[in-house]
């Protein structure tokens, strides 16, 4: 399929290009957070928990922090992790995926089992408690969560592997003399790249979620740095009388995580010409 | 004249749930330097399967057994290491596969491809492959050969695809070029270009072609000599003019007598009753027995030596061997 076709198809799905759109206006708007003339941790007893208004357009929290910028700043670290960790899982489940796939034998059997012990531990759960040892930061969080991540690309592209690495134009490589390695980097990769694009927008989605949660259990993003997750568990003690602290936050996690996956989804069926209307 | 590869004793299995099925067994012949040679039969008689042996291309869950020997230009390479092998595949010998729509990687634009293949070998920089790549599809009669370069397989057509196919085979110019049905998918006019074009090519650059075909009509008037497979064994083999106008195995006559032919008008076309026999349990005889028109007793006892009826004219049946009683139609 080429370029234009895509197109066609991408514009022609309503779907898509709302959650495009959505997905734009909240990157950019956490990119330009800056902008805005509060500082995000800055303690301000005097104008605490004031609903919306002119000055604080969607009120303050209970330490007097506005929360429009907070939830600007919340967007950027969870963007942040969620791309971070999806990075470092597409990375290492490429490579496991496809050297598994290509070699097969031995080398499979052992990827394919440390794949099914890692899909089998409760992720959060191990999380925390490996949080207990670890330095609080952000990069423990990013690698706590794409070493949970890696084993569903993992999975999707050694599928995928074992399917090319069957077919012909593979052989010919062989045949010319090409070497396992550069195999794997020219003619594997390139024709995985479907697959890995769509469990890259499925994987960014899940680790934002992961990440808010952790967060609303204290766990994940340390205050008082500001993440929606963070942003929600301050949020509990007063959600009877100012919901809209909570409510901010809340849509913000829903609507990013929505349109990665509805992307993702919608990604799958362009990429796959297989799959007609 | 010398003999650029030697196979001896090649016997290939397959191991799979429902038996091993033994596609080559126990062949041995050579091919003359500088010679066209056509492997013929029909479908599933071991001829692919004897040309992926000569590239080292046999995978699990196939298995070449210990006796085989293969040797190119004296040097046994089944002893081979991995870093042996990728010297030795495009290099010193190609292979041009049957489809070239499968064969070529849907993502690479073909110069990458044919370039890939010079850089993997050679040390030049990226402008001198560029440039020996342009030469080469010039070299098989693609027009327009520098904008071909950054085009995608799928947009050339399917006889334009094989000569990409011949053109990154011919790179480097191989010793040895193994051409696995390379014209089967494509339409007869096309067919008889490409088959002139690699003719030209031989004759000039002084190569050895093996042809795996199954159409005799293409081994008439490309092929020097001929080997016949049948059920994974060589069953005969001698020079185009023995096997066409003396041939001396009864499979072979078969074969002869159901190519069309536009001399002889009306009647019904030829064919040779019956089915291969399956390979995951073949007769103790001769695997053609069933089927041919010259069967007696002693064919079912054993597969038959090999006897040479003329020089360089091989033939395994029991029709030629002295203690098959039968003196056969041979010269």
């Amino acid at each position: 399929m080429d370029r234009r076709a895509m197109k066609k198809i991408f514009f022609s799905n309503k779907m898509t290009v709302i959650c495009a759109v959505l997905l734009l206006l909240v990157i950019l708007a956490s990119l330009l957070a800056p902008l805005s003339p509060y500082d995000p941790d800055a303690v301000n007893v005097a104008e605490r928990l004031q609903g919306m208004s002119g000055r604080h357009i969607l009120g303050t929290d209970d330490l007097g922090r506005d929360t429009f910028t907070r939830a600007l700043y919340g967007g950027r670290v969870s963007l942040l992790v969620g791309s971070a960790a999806m990075c470092v899982a597409v990375l290492a489940g490429t490579f496991i995926g496809t050297v598994s796939g290509y070699s097969g034998g031995r080398i499979d059997m052992v990827c394919m089992r440390i794949v099914d012990i890692f899909l089998s531990v409760p992720s959060l759960l191990f999380i925390i408690v490996v949080y207990a040892f670890m330095p609080r930061n952000i990069m423990t969080l990013v690698l706590m969560l794409a070493s949970f991540s890696w084993t569903k690309v993992a999975r999707v592209v050694r599928a995928q592997t074992l399917s090319l690495k069957e077919r012909d134009f593979v052989t010919a490589a062989k045949a010319l003399g090409v070497s396992r390695g550069r195999i794997i980097w020219r003619h594997i990769i390139p024709n995985l790249m479907p697959q890995v694009i769509v469990a890259a927008s499925l994987s960014i989605a899940n680790a934002i979620l992961d990440e808010s949660a952790l967060s609303f259990l204290g766990y994940g993003v340390q205050l008082p740095m500001a993440s929606w997750g963070s942003m929600l568990q301050s949020a509990q003690q007063y959600i009877l009388h100012n919901p809209i602290l909570a409510v901010v936050p809340g849509t913000m996690i829903l609507i990013t995580v929505l349109c990665f996956n509805v992307m993702g989804d919608m990604l799958q069926q362009i990429l796959d010409p297989k799959l007609v209307k | 004249m010398s003999q650029i590869l030697q196979v001896e004793n090649l016997s290939v299995q397959f191991h799979t749930y429902t038996g091993t099925i033994q596609a080559v067994r126990d062949i041995s012949f050579g091919i003359r330097e500088n010679k066209v040679t056509a492997i013929v039969g029909e479908s599933g008689c071991g001829k692919s399967v004897t040309s992926k042996a000569v590239m080292g291309l046999i995978q699990k869950p196939g298995v070449i057994s210990k006796e085989s020997k293969i040797f190119f230009k004296g040097e046994d390479i089944l002893g081979y290491t991995e870093k042996q092998w990728e010297d030795y595949r495009g290099q010193k010998c190609s292979i041009v596969f049957q489809d070239a729509l499968t064969a070529l990687n849907p993502t690479m634009d073909i110069g990458r491809q044919i370039t890939e293949k010079i850089r993997v070998h050679r040390r030049v920089n990226r402008q001198e492959a560029w440039q020996e790549g342009i030469r080469m599809l010039e070299q098989v009669g693609i027009p327009g050969a520098a904008m071909r370069m950054r085009q995608y397989p799928h947009e050339f057509s399917g006889g334009m695809r094989q000569r990409v196919m011949i053109a990154i085979a011919l790179t480097l110019h191989p010793q040895l070029l193994i051409a696995d049905e390379p014209t089967t998918a494509l339409d007869v006019t096309i067919q008889a270009d490409i088959l002139d074009m690699m003719k030209e090519i031989q004759r000039e650059q002084g190569m050895t072609i093996i042809l795996i075909t199954h159409d005799l009509g293409i081994v008439a008037n490309f092929a020097q000599d001929i080997i016949v497979m049948y059920a994974g064994k060589v069953v005969e083999k001698g020079s185009a003019e023995d096997i066409f106008y003396h041939p001396a195995h009864p499979y072979t006559e078969a074969l002869l007598r159901a190519v069309p032919r536009l001399d002889i008008s009306g009647g019904q076309l030829e064919t040779i009753e019956g089915a291969p026999p399956n390979m995951a349990d073949p007769p103790a005889g001769c695997p053609f027995a069933d089927r041919c028109k010259k069967k007696r007793p002693v064919c079912g006892t054993g597969f038959p030596g090999e006897a040479e009826i003329a020089e360089g004219h091989q033939v395994c049946c029991w029709l030629y061997m002295d203690d098959g009683g039968g003196s056969g139609d041979g010269r």
